[in-house]
């Protein structure tokens, strides 16, 4: 299989004032990928969509989305792709299916067309029995598969999703990710932003970004292995304690407190169970029960965000 | 450049159409804000040229000059406030507003009258208020040469069919001149000033709402057009100003009697060009503002220099040359010559072909000042 660029930047970079939002940002999303970009609040995830979409210049860099100069011909980006913002954008004065009616319009399907094409589209969204509803009476999680119906509703090549599944339910997010998938297995490429981290281990490649700056891409398993992190949960007697002595040593990248247990995350492949051992025993601290386990990504965002911070 | 799409501009006003019929207040608001204010206006202009109070400055002191001053009160125009001694005393009086019309009846007034001479009585009006200017002096002039005439035909009898001079004259001082004008003359411009005031008002938040809800953004990653989307605002918002006029007019015609002379369908037909510049106006003000509020107090910030330069208050010829430059830049001025022309003169189309060249003019200018303002971008 050829890969084919989809999107394409390079040292794309958008500074507001003083404030530097997006950082000399390159990289590449191929065909038929879902994309993750992951990063904090305010890391630049919303600002770099929008600049890919054409509605926000770049300060600096350049890019090109399903063929076209971002800068030079929006107008034809935006024939060919969609685009989900972060905050709720349909009309909540208007019905789900005046809503899909109304895109479906502007996006220039033909009246015959519009039809058959709002009735797949309900039907694949689950919509089908709230079409008449108004949009702004919907709950969170009616209202999310409602804009990505409308951001679907062209049937784009290129889809943009800016945290799709902000304060969903986790049911309901299951199920968003499931049309995502299925969206994507008919070829359409989906770039994703999200801080769920078990989202970001469904994506095929994720971005950590922060800062503005892109830190690391890959796919999930790529990502995590570089970090080179070894991951335990530990049971002891004394937890505050533990992680306060364990969060001093120099070979612990992060300790977290998970219930009863602490979830201990060792640096440059050394065995947190064996750390935690070498570490507590001394302090009177007592390993009453440890396993090592799987490194999520999870693992290797907030390390990689926590480097950061103390860097800088 | 891609060509326009008559599907997304439907779209566009389809949207718009369906979140008015929702807007229920609103609605409202179109239909109930133009009676109001016309019943305001229109009862405002009635009362005022009731029960003026009026001073005399009687230096004659007979009966004859207490006899007319007397029937002035008598025709329910004037309400005799009190006596004065000086010119001085009448300024004050006027510019306190205790008055607002003064009689001056001069030392030889009875006797003028008895030996056949031109008996005159000044009639001095606060000339601040049009209005009152108008009708004070109409009615003391009407009321003058009723009593001349009595008094002309008893003096032609007494002197045998030879002309005698005047026998009653009044002489109107106004402190500024102003042309005369009445009621019927105020409310088909009050057609104009509601159309401005609140189309201006409505397409003024049509994108400023969008932007305040957030949706702003969706519109501009899509494929439609700026025109598209400028027409598409617009288009709705025609009806409703054609309700507005509908409502005035009937009002007018109803209530104040407002006579209307000429084609009502020429009327309708321009006021169409004079509508969509307003929206126009309104949707320009719109890519300004970032929120509904700041849209709002545009819009009423734009009110004024209307109501004051368009002819609609002061006369246009009476205005100095940068506020008549002015004054052609709005679409009110010239709306209000046609509205004017067809309802009280009966103008034809060529009359006021010309103002139709102004509006429309305007309105292209608007429409692309609006396109070209509002950017696809967010900042
Ligand atoms: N229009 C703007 N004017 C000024 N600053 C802005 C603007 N848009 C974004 N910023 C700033 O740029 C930075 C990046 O913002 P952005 O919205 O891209 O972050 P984000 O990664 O999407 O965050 P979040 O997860 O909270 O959505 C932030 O500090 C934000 O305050
Ligand atoms: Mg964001």
């Amino acid at each position: 299989m050829t890969s084919e660029v989809v999107v394409h930047t390079e040292h794309l970079s958008r500074r507001f004032g003083e404030l530097v939002a997006v950082r000399d940002v390159s990289l590449d999303v191929e065909r038929g990928e879902i994309f993750g970009v992951l990063g904090p609040n305010g890391a630049g995830k919303s600002t770099t969509i929008r600049m890919l979409c054409g509605i926000l210049d770049p300060s600096g860099g350049r890019g090109t989305v399903v063929g076209y100069d971002i800068q030079r011909e929006p107008e034809r980006i935006k024939e060919r792709i969609g685009y989900m913002t972060q905050r709720f954008s349909l009309y909540e004065d208007l019905t789900v299916e005046e809503n899909l009616a109304f895109y479906s319009g502007i996006y220039g399907i033909g009246r015959r067309a519009r039809r058959t094409r709002i009735d797949e589209v309900a039907r694949t969204t689950g919509l089908d029995a709230r079409r008449r509803q108004i949009a702004g009476t919907l709950s969170g999680g009616w209202k999310q598969r409602v804009a990505l119906a409308c951001a679907t509703i062209h049937q784009p090549p290129l889809l943009f999703l800016d945290e799709p599944t902000a304060g969903v339910d986790p049911v309901s997010r299951r199920e968003f990710w499931d049309q995502i998938h299925r969206i994507s297995s008919g070829g359409t490429t989906v770039l994703v932003t999200t801080h769920y981290m078990d989202e970001a281990e469904r994506c095929h490649r994720i971005a950590f970004i922060f800062g503005g700056s892109l830190l690391d891409v890959g796919t999930p398993a790529q990502v995590v292995s570089r970090r080179g992190l070894r991951v335990a949960e530990v049971r002891v007697d004394r937890p505050l304690d533990a992680a306060l002595a364990l969060r001093e040593h120099p070979g612990v990248d992060e300790v977290a407190h998970f219930g009863n247990d602490l979830r201990v995350a060792a640096r440059g492949g050394a065995d947190p169970e064996a750390l935690a051992l070498e570490v507590l025993g001394p302090r009177g601290v007592r390993v009453l029960e440890s396993r090592s386990t799987r490194t999520t990504v999870e693992d290797a965002f907030v390390s990689v965000v926590r480097s950061q911070e103390r860097a800088s | 450049m891609r060509g326009l799409s008559a599907g997304r501009f439907a779209s566009i006003a389809r949207k718009e159409l369906l979140q008015l019929r929702r807007d229920r207040l609103t609605l409202a608001m179109m239909a109930g804000l133009p009676v109001m204010q016309l019943l305001l206006f229109g009862y405002a202009i009635n009362t005022d040229v009731r029960h003026i109070p009026t001073i005399v400055l009687d230096h004659d002191r007979s009966r004859a000059s207490r006899d007319f001053a007397r029937s002035m009160e008598a025709t329910g125009f004037y309400r005799l406030v009190g006596e004065v001694e000086s010119y001085d005393e009448i300024s004050r009086a006027l510019r306190s507003g205790a008055a607002r019309v003064a009689l001056v009846v001069p030392p030889r007034y009875s006797s003028d009258l008895s030996r056949g001479r031109t008996a005159r009585i000044q009639l001095v009006v606060d000339g601040s208020d049009p209005q009152t200017v108008a009708s004070a002096t109409n009615t003391a002039v009407s009321l003058a040469a009723a009593r001349s005439s009595e008094l002309l035909v008893a003096r032609m009898v007494e002197s045998g069919g030879q002309p005698v001079p005047m026998p009653l004259e009044v002489e109107p001082t106004t402190w500024y001149n102003q042309d005369l004008r009445t009621a019927t003359y105020v409310v088909p411009g009050l057609v104009g000033v509601i159309l401005t005031m609140t189309m201006v008002a409505l397409t003024s938040m049509a994108l400023a709402r969008e932007r305040e809800r957030g949706t702003l953004e969706q519109l501009i990653v899509s494929p439609v057009r700026r025109v598209e989307l400028v027409l598409g605002k617009i288009f709705p918002y025609v009806a409703i100003g054609y309700v507005q006029m509908t409502l005035v007019l009937a009002v007018g015609k109803l209530v104040f009697d407002v006579p209307l002379v000429g084609s009502i369908a020429l009327l309708y037909v321009l006021a169409l060009l004079f509508i969509a510049a307003n929206l126009a106006l309104g949707l320009f003000f719109s890519t300004l503002a970032k929120t509904q509020q700041q849209a709002m107090q545009m819009s009423f910030f734009f009110l004024l220099p209307n109501i004051l330069l368009s002819g609609f208050m002061f006369p246009y010829e009476a205005m100095p040359e940068p506020a008549r430059w002015l004054a052609q830049a709005l679409p009110l001025t010239h709306f209000l010559r046609i509205v004017r022309g067809i309802t009280l003169k009966g103008s034809s189309f060529a009359d006021v072909a010309s103002e139709l060249v102004w509006m429309g003019a305007i309105f292209v200018a608007l429409v692309t000042l609006a396109s070209l303002r509002f950017r696809k971008k967010l900042v």
